[in-house]
């Protein structure tokens, strides 16, 4: 699906220039975007060494089984397939928790480790295991109690209430993810259909 | 309320910081030689993250200096403008699953145009903050632990972001009204 994916976004824009007259920008952009790219990867090494740093000793020193004990009767139901005291689970809610309060920055190292975690659990399969998929849910619709970004943003430009957006996002982000889970869940299902 | 605000997004990592490393301290975990360890995994991660990351992100920049992401977005605006969306809104919708730094590019345009306290500049806001890059989430986190075969997990993401996209105008039209 990926590799599809892939190949239609690059090969719809190379045709697509041809009749455009736009086949300037795309070289342009060929070679600039993969500057950016690695820059962004630099960018991400500063955060990854920091927080997986860190996460290590809050793993060590059994913080992260005392985060995972403390929303276990909600996680557990969601993944059933993650024991609840292994360090999945403890990676799974810290990210979780980044993410709640808009600290993208550190949610994503958290996320990797989950997911290294939830490999191992999958006998180091390479395709996706359930939990994965339902993590992934979770993540693609972003619980945020804060959005930093678009409050800074209409800040910048003025508003009288820049704020103002920040019940009507949590209701909508709430939504989004209760309608992801069941999506999920959905397919899940589906699969498990499919299979007998 | 503001200020309430960014005084806590200030305080929270230090204080996060702060709890970890005085929760090492007390049961004895060699700190120094852990946080190090745990950073050369960072370093491996973000190196054998990179191909990743720069096949996607070129790819998706091939298709928007082509013109060919204005092209479909002109393409479906009929269809989202059926289903109720304001056609100011829809290259937004269009762009936010695909990528991170388009979606906040729409966003910072269409506030800027209308105005930060105008009907479209809160749905643009609602719409930015609610979901995240389907995309990019599923290039960085399968990508850096091998995943190659994703199963349903995009459709879940896509399918995810247009509950999202929905909502956010729902409610923005509940609470904001035109």
């Amino acid at each position: 699906m990926v590799n599809l994916i892939w190949v239609f976004l690059a090969v719809s824009g190379i045709v697509y220039a041809m009749f455009n007259g736009t086949m300037d920008d795309v070289n342009e952009a060929i070679f600039e975007s993969a500057d950016e790219a690695v820059m962004l990867s630099i960018g991400l090494i500063s955060v990854l060494v920091f927080w997986i740093g860190m996460m290590r000793i809050a793993e060590e020193a059994g913080l992260l089984r005392g985060l995972a004990n403390l929303f276990k009767p909600i996680f557990k139901r969601l993944f059933p397939e993650v024991p609840p005291d292994h360090p999945a689970m403890g990676y799974i809610l810290s990210n979780f928790s980044a993410n709640l309060f808009g600290l993208g920055n550190a949610a994503t190292p958290m996320g990797i480790k989950a997911m290294n975690e939830m490999k191992k659990l999958n006998n180091d399969s390479k395709a996706a295991s359930r939990s994965m998929i339902t993590f992934l849910a979770l993540n693609t619709s972003s619980v945020t109690l804060i959005p930093t970004t678009v409050i800074a943003i209409r800040m910048q430009y003025g508003s009288v209430s820049p704020t103002e957006i920040v019940g009507t996002t949590i209701l909508a982000t709430s939504i989004s993810t209760i309608g992801a889970i069941c999506i999920d869940r959905f397919f899940y299902y589906r699969r498990i259909r499919r299979n007998q | 309320m503001m200020s309430m605000i960014t005084t806590i997004s200030t305080w929270i990592i230090p204080f996060i910081i702060l709890i970890v490393l005085i929760a090492g301290t007390i049961k004895k975990v060699p700190t120094y030689e852990t946080f190090v360890e745990g950073g050369k995994e960072g370093i491996q991660m973000a190196i054998s993250l990179l191909p990743f990351l720069l096949g996607m992100i070129v790819a998706i920049s091939i298709f928007r200096a082509s013109g060919a992401m204005e092209g479909l977005v002109a393409l479906i605006s009929p269809v989202l403008q059926i289903m109720g969306i304001p056609s100011d809104i829809v290259p937004l919708a269009a762009v936010r699953p695909i990528s991170g730094t388009a979606a906040l590019a729409v966003t910072t345009d269409l506030i800027k145009e209308f105005g930060p306290d105008s009907f479209i500049g809160k749905l643009a806001s609602t719409m930015q903050g609610s979901t995240d890059t389907t995309l990019y989430i599923l290039t960085v986190y399968f990508g850096a632990v091998g995943i190659k075969k994703m199963g349903d997990a995009l459709k879940v993401g896509l399918l995810a972001d247009l509950i999202g996209i929905i909502a956010s105008i729902t409610i923005c039209t509940y609470f904001f009204g035109f």
